[in-house]
């Protein structure tokens, strides 16, 4: 702190707490001490509260303690002549800040005032099926603003967050100097994957209000999360990260130290002051300081360059004028480039020569049908991608061929089919590789602004956006950037890359047949391979960055977790980064056949959890089941009343017959704790004959959430088949079947669930 | 040859009261130290004289002479250094002692007026010591407390509990040099034995039990001392308190507590805040109570509750002098008997307490932590009952006469200083040392000493080490030094004269000073528990001895800075006396003293007379400390971009002036 800070910190901090004890009054006076408080759709009560203090608010009057407490951390303001030192008596009324901010803004819920309003506000929807669907029940909806970013998109991002492609958070506060520069920060920072949260407000105009008027989409896929209209609001990015340690760090409510040491050392975030920064923006300032996080304002104020409560600078002026630039653009792209630095953040960016901004952060956006300018595959035309390898002297690095006509002469917002063929050869490049290759086209082609890619194989749709087209993106970019990345990210495993780009109907017909071929061989080819046919499974230790004691087994029979990694796209990331977070580990002696126990996997387990947990078994919930990082597709829970168990996806919000929703049940599934009766698995492991086969297997499932059902219904089938009954799919209950387990054993009852008849679970 | 006659101090207040005590004709240490001429072979410089048995004394002033017992050169002055160390250790140990017992007294309920005011520390000490608490009360704990505290006295075996504290290299270095103590009173005893005639007759070896002993004190005595205080009287943390002879009221009654021990001094910092005796004061026609400390008795009060200081050790007679000291309550350690002669002038009266010091002349009114309020309240009303016979005064007062200074830094606030409740650490710290903008860490401690300008070379060092980025911490008399010349005020870190770049930055972000007060003479134990705090932090190492600090004591002159210095040396630290090296005559001593300790500890003590010296030998050590820890070179021009002042211009524009130039 500088004295200036400190004392504007310290006053900010008063006047917040006295608002806070006005509000806690006057509601607990009019709502009554037991009235309901939470934030929606979030694990944790309120995050930030539980996180520092332990305390698990859910009724007004639990506030009360913890605005007692945030009273005990304020200070007076340091004297003008003698003083003593401010830092820590700064940082504590910084603390003291947040916990209030979090008091009120729980109670604006409560009042129905929360999340903030603004008028035509609309957040970008998201939706894995369709483009043009929108999402349920998501927040953005009715005008209203974020507020709190709910648990499933935690989860969705935790995984992003540690595998580097998201590096970090900006919480972007203020109003910036002009609308141009607003968007200019924002599309800087959404370059680099990095998340935008936006809060508070200049004289009562807000970064906000800027990037609606000048037309950016906000909402969840876009990475840009407004949270409201007030500086209070900046809690909620604190909630993020309380959460963030708490969700995958293995945390406990109250162990304040070490959320916060967690944050400085794993969550890349920094606080980006836009205009005049006031009293209230400095006691929340002091309190993200907290947290690690440094601030960097884009006006005069004093800084404080020494380090140690955050790891670089703790506060840095650039006064927006006096950076170096030839207009206000390339000022804006300064500050930011600054503000990366001053967290250390490190950023790799990959080059791509395509006419349209690129990154990650493009990857969630959506081209509706109003905006879009052509279609590959969905309803009216067929697109698939395929990758294959060949030999080194049939490519020629670096072609794109085009066979077949461009879309010039389709008809706005018209169909087309085509097909992407990529080809690669390399020294150390497997046939095996090749899905996993593939797969990542994917991620490749969304990450160019105005293009949005869904599916896979054979049922690729792609929509490239007017925006796109008018800049000039047509269709060999998409070998542009299919090279580009590939050569940039499996540089190891591939030496070559050629890309054909295919429209002329008959050879798409003849190379569609031998795609299917291929993806019909590497079915076969992965369904052939069991767990007893190998000697060595795949550790995963991507995730120790966030949960530190967790560490992943995948099998060829039992995927990763979070369901991007199994075990060949473990074999291919050893191939390619052989120290790298997927190592081979052999099976070692076998000590339980059925529950799929190994004296190699328990060793290793031991080695990589710093002996947390002793022992894992690859096929029980019951015993020593495998732990779980935070970013789990699903949970699987016992449900001992039924002798089975249920399984939520993390798209499921509803409440499930265990009596938590799947945001509080993930509390008890991450975060490396072995808990038995509770795993949190990928959804395909649902499918392998292996899944929890030591209890029951598949026939367990009591219950699963309605979106596992619809999305994977024909996978799904396929394993009551194999178990024997092909109407189990029917006898096993959903959530708009039922929510509570008397009404759980009555539809089990009555439809004849296997599960009521079979062994006792424990 | 006439001695040359030295500037007395660079302390305008104490110039001032030493012209009254010229006019006066009173004798005072000044002097008495300017008309002294010392003998030369018990100065060490000339020979070395040993009186250990009564064959003697012998006196040797050659190179090859020996005892009549045949003791060498190295044997006698080994022998002598051991026993100061000893003794040195002994003083600070007993005041440990002392206040575990007091512990004892308050945990049965025993001890009248005294409480646990800090229950934090008291359990964060059970636990340190391994002491279990679920389920005890307070007080129970407490008494566990306190019983281990005085068991480690008595100890016969083992090691003391405190060395599980030190980083863990530190404790197996100790462990193989064999110098972890085995209790407390056992290793000074041992230290009075092997010196004996015809006992341990090896130098090296008989100092190496003197490392032994200090560092029974240093992690022992001392430690508990500190540790124990906090308990019954309150961890320190920040306060503000004046400074120097100025701080006498001319218009109340002034009492002076001085010596070394809170357990009284507290007390009476209770009796005169009692409205009662406050008013009795003004019944006698004063308008209050004034108190205000000297030595380290003053340190106590001042860091826990910011009652004035009224000078550090050559200041007590001059208090006396300014005629407005109605009492001077003295315990133990520092007290100039002198103090009777002085006061015979005036009308003070010199009150010892302790039951372990008597001074003839003075009243003696037996302390007695059973009846400790009856007794200070006694002490207070005395004291008033003595105004009406106030003579003539004078009271140094204007510019330069007395300071503010801000005290308190314990170890728990210096943590907390740097991260707050949350992130409380040695983070910030380390990172500075690392990052080259503080170049490394002095702490400049110690006494005044007569021989030489009272305070001049605890300052010209301590400005010089500012200004090169060395962050001080200071205990003791150096602590009061630094204090009444503005060195502990948070605006003279601002000071671009008188603060390096890199440092001022720190001491802004903080809100310190430049030199930071960690307590009294045996508080720093404190330091030695900062010092492992900052081992184990991470970024500096993994030991005491890889830190870039130093130990400074410039002016010493008691046996208990020897044991400081020794027990700081084991610990890893280079230390540097001024004054004379003790064992001067002896190259063979010396030389143990430097290379062998530290090749054994990675710390050293060498003797070394002049500030500029000092200041060389301070920074040269801190660099080769950077260097080892392959941290970047010192440059100061790299830093000092950040803080208030740069924009102190434009904080001052009317708001609309502001807004206008917000961007730039």
């Amino acid at each position: 702190m500088s004295r200036y800070i400190a004392t504007r910190a310290i006053r900010g901090a008063n006047l917040i707490v006295q608002e806070a004890d006005a509000l806690l009054s006057k509601a607990l006076q009019e709502k009554g001490a037991d009235c309901p408080v939470a934030f929606p759709n979030t694990a944790y009560y309120l995050p930030t509260i539980y996180g520092m203090t332990g305390r698990e608010v859910t009724k007004l009057d639990e506030l009360t303690p913890v605005l007692e407490h945030a009273k005990d951390l304020l200070h007076p303001v340091p004297a003008a002549q003698y003083w003593t030192p401010y830092l820590g008596e700064t940082l504590d009324s910084g603390m003291s800040t947040l916990l209030a901010a979090e008091i009120i803004e729980a109670i604006r819920f409560v009042y129905g005032e929360e999340p903030g309003r603004l008028a035509g506000f609309h957040a970008t929807g998201s939706s894995f099926t369709s483009p043009d669907g929108d999402v349920a029940g998501g927040p953005g909806g009715n005008g209203r603003l974020n507020g709190p970013i709910d648990d499933v998109q935690l989860r969705a991002w935790g995984i992003q967050l540690v595998d580097g492609r998201m590096p970090g958070f900006a919480a972007i506060v203020g109003c910036a100097k002009s609308n141009e520069v607003a968007v200019k920060i924002v599309r800087e920072l959404q370059k680099r994957n990095i998340l935008i949260f936006l809060c508070g407000n200049v004289n009562g105009r807000s970064v906000i209000h800027q990037l609606q008027e000048e037309g950016v989409e906000m909402g969840y896929d876009t990475y840009i999360v407004p949270f409201g209209l007030d500086t209070l609001s900046a809690i909620y990015p604190i909630g993020f990260a309380t959460r963030s340690a708490l969700t995958f760090g293995g945390m406990k409510g109250g162990q304040a130290k070490d959320i916060l040491q967690y944050n400085r050392q794993r969550v890349f975030a920094f606080v980006l002051a836009l205009g005049e920064v006031d009293d209230l923006k400095y006691a929340a300032a002091a309190g993200a300081i907290n947290y690690g996080f440094p601030v960097i304002a884009d006006t005069r104020i004093p800084q404080i360059l020494p380090t140690g409560v955050t790891t670089y600078e703790h506060v840095i002026s650039m006064p927006f004028n006096e950076i170096e630039g030839k207009d206000d653009l390339e000022r804006a792209e300064k500050l930011v480039q600054k503000c990366i630095e001053t967290r250390g953040v490190k950023i790799k960016m990959t080059e791509v020569p395509i006419p349209v901004p690129y990154g990650s952060a493009f990857e969630g956006e959506v081209v509706r049908k109003k905006d879009m300018r052509v279609e590959f595959g969905g309803k009216y035309s067929r697109a698939f991608e395929y990758l294959r390898m060949v030999d080194m002297d049939q490519v020629e690095d670096g072609k794109i061929e085009i066979i077949g006509p461009d879309f010039a002469d389709v008809p706005e917002a018209g169909a087309m089919d085509m097909s992407i063929l990529v080809e690669v050869a390399g020294r150390k490049m497997q046939k095996d590789f090749e899905p996993v290759l593939e797969r990542q086209i994917h991620y490749f082609i969304n990450g160019a602004s105005g293009v949005q890619h869904i599916g896979q194989r054979d049922i690729t749709w792609i929509r490239i956006s007017k925006a796109a087209a008018d800049k000039g993106f047509t269709l060999k970019h998409f070998g542009e950037i299919v090279h580009a990345r590939l050569m940039a990210d499996f540089g190891a495993i591939v030496d070559k890359v050629q890309v054909k780009i295919i429209t002329e109907p008959t050879l798409h017909a003849e190379w569609l047949q031998k795609a299917r071929e291929a993806y019909d061989y590497r079915n076969n080819r992965l369904a052939d391979m069991t767990d007893e046919s190998v000697e060595e499974f795949y550790t995963c230790t991507l995730c120790q960055s966030f949960a530190p004691t967790h560490l992943c087994l995948v099998s060829p029979q039992r995927l990763g977790l979070c369901g991007a990694y199994n075990y060949l796209d473990c074999a291919a990331s050893y191939q390619i980064n052989p120290t790298g977070p997927n190592q081979p580990v052999r099976k070692g002696m076998l000590i339980d056949r059925e529950k799929g126990i190994y004296a190699g996997l328990n060793e290793i387990t031991q080695q990589k959890s710093n002996g947390t947990v002793q022992e894992v078994s690859m096929y029980s919930i019951m015993t020593s089941p495998m732990t779980a990082c935070g970013c789990f597709e699903c949970i699987v829970m016992l449900i001992p009343e039924a002798n089975g168990v249920m399984v939520v996806s993390r798209e499921d919000t509803s409440m499930t017959p265990a009596g938590m929703t799947f945001s509080t049940l993930a509390g008890m599934a991450g975060g490396g704790l072995q808990t038995p009766g509770v795993m949190g698995i990928g959804k395909y492991y649902l499918t392998s004959p292996k899944f929890i086969s030591a209890d029951g297997g598949f026939s367990r499932i009591v219950w699963m959430s309605s979106v596992l059902k619809q999305t994977m219904a024909a996978e799904l089938q396929a394993v009551c088949e194999r178990e024997g009954d092909p109407d189990l799919l029917s006898k096993i209950a959903d959530e708009t079947i039922c929510t509570e387990v008397d009404d759980l054993l009555v539809y089990l009852e009555a439809t004849g669930h296997p599960a009521l008849m079979m062994e006792p679970m424990f | 040859m006439a001695k040359q006659k030295i500037t007395p101090s660079i302390d305008p207040a104490a110039c001032y009261v030493l012209d009254v005590a010229e006019l006066m004709g009173i004798s005072t240490s000044f002097s008495r130290a300017a008309n002294h001429k010392p003998c030369t072979v018990g100065s060490g410089q000339a020979g070395v004289c040993c009186k250990n048995c009564y064959m003697g004394p012998c006196r040797i002033t050659k190179e090859g002479q020996v005892g009549i017992c045949g003791a060498t050169l190295e044997t006698i002055a080994a022998r002598n250094l051991a026993r100061a160390i000893a003794a040195g250790a002994a003083a600070h140990s007993d005041h440990g002692r002392d206040l575990a017992f007091t512990l004892h007294a308050v945990a049965t309920g025993e001890a009248q007026g005294y409480a646990i005011r800090d229950e934090a520390k008291l359990y964060a000490v059970a636990a340190k010591h391994g002491i279990p608490t679920k389920g005890k009360t307070v007080m129970e704990t407490a008494l566990d407390v306190a019983n281990k505290a005085i068991s480690e006295f008595g100890q016969q075996r083992g090691e003391l509990s405190y060395i599980s504290t030190a980083p863990p290299k530190r404790q197996k270095l100790w462990r193989d040099q064999r110098v972890a103590p085995r209790g407390i009173d056992r290793e000074v005893v041992e230290i009075l034995h092997r010196t004996h005639i015809g006992d341990d007759q090896d130098a090296s070896h008989i100092l190496l039990s003197a490392v032994r002993t200090a560092l029974s004190d240093g992690w022992g005595g001392s430690m508990w001392a500190t540790d124990i205080s906090d308990i019954l009287f309150g961890t320190p943390s920040p306060k503000v308190g004046g400074v120097n002879l100025g701080c006498l009221e001319e218009k109340q009654v002034n009492i002076i507590v001085h010596g070394h021990e809170p357990t009284l001094s507290e007390m009476i910092v209770a009796a005169v805040q009692d409205p009662d005796l406050i008013e009795y004061a003004k019944s006698k026609g004063a308008e209050g109570i004034n108190l205000a400390g000297i030595c380290c008795t003053a340190n106590e009060v001042m860091m826990r509750q910011g009652i004035p200081s009224a000078g550090n050790f050559l200041t007590q007679e001059l208090a006396i002098l300014t005629g407005a000291v109605e009492a001077m309550v003295v315990d133990v350690q520092c007290i100039m008997q002198s103090l009777v002669g002085v006061a015979e002038h005036f009308h003070t009266e010199i009150i010892t307490t302790s039951p372990k010091v008597k001074i003839t002349g003075a009243t003696h009114i037996e302390f007695d932590e059973h009846h400790a309020m009856d007794i200070a309240k006694n002490i207070v009303r005395r004291a008033i009952d003595n105004y009406a016979n106030r003579g003539e005064m004078h009271i140094p007062t204007g510019d330069g006469m007395s300071e503010q200074m801000v005290p308190g830094f314990s170890h728990e606030y210096l943590a907390y200083m740097q991260g707050g409740n949350y992130r409380a650490s040695f983070r910030p710290l380390n990172d500075a040392i690392a990052s080259g903008r503080i170049r490394g860490v002095a702490a400049n401690v110690g006494c005044n000493n007569p021989g030489f300008t009272h305070d001049q070379v605890h300052m010209d060092v301590v400005a010089e080490l500012l200004k090169n980025d060395v962050l001080v911490v200071s205990t003791g008399c150096g602590a009061i030094a630094a204090g009444k010349y503005g060195y502990m005020k948070g605006s003279t870190a601002l000071d671009p004269e008188k603060v390096g770049p890199g440092l001022r930055e720190v001491c802004e972000a903080i809100g310190i000073p430049p030199v930071l007060h960690l307590g009294s003479c045996v508080d720093n134990s404190r330091i030695l528990t900062v010092l492992s705090q900052m081992a184990t932090e991470g970024g500096l190492g993994d030991d005491i001895s890889d830190i870039p600090a130093v130990g400074l004591a410039p002016e010493w002159m008691s046996e208990k800075a020897l044991a400081i210095a020794t027990y700081c040396v084991g610990s890893g630290a280079y230390v540097i006396m001024g004054v004379r090296n003790p064992v001067d005559f002896s190259d063979a001593v010396s030389h143990i003293m430097s290379n062998e300790w530290e090749e054994r500890f990675g710390g050293k003590l060498e003797f070394v007379i002049e500030a500029e010296e000092i200041v060389r030998h301070t920074l040269e050590h801190i660099d080769k400390k950077r260097a080892a820890l392959k941290l970047p070179a010192y440059d100061p021009a790299r830093f000092g971009e950040s803080g208030d002042a740069a924009l102190a211009a434009y904080l001052e524009l009317p708001v609309e002036e502001q807004m206008a130039e917000l961007y730039g």
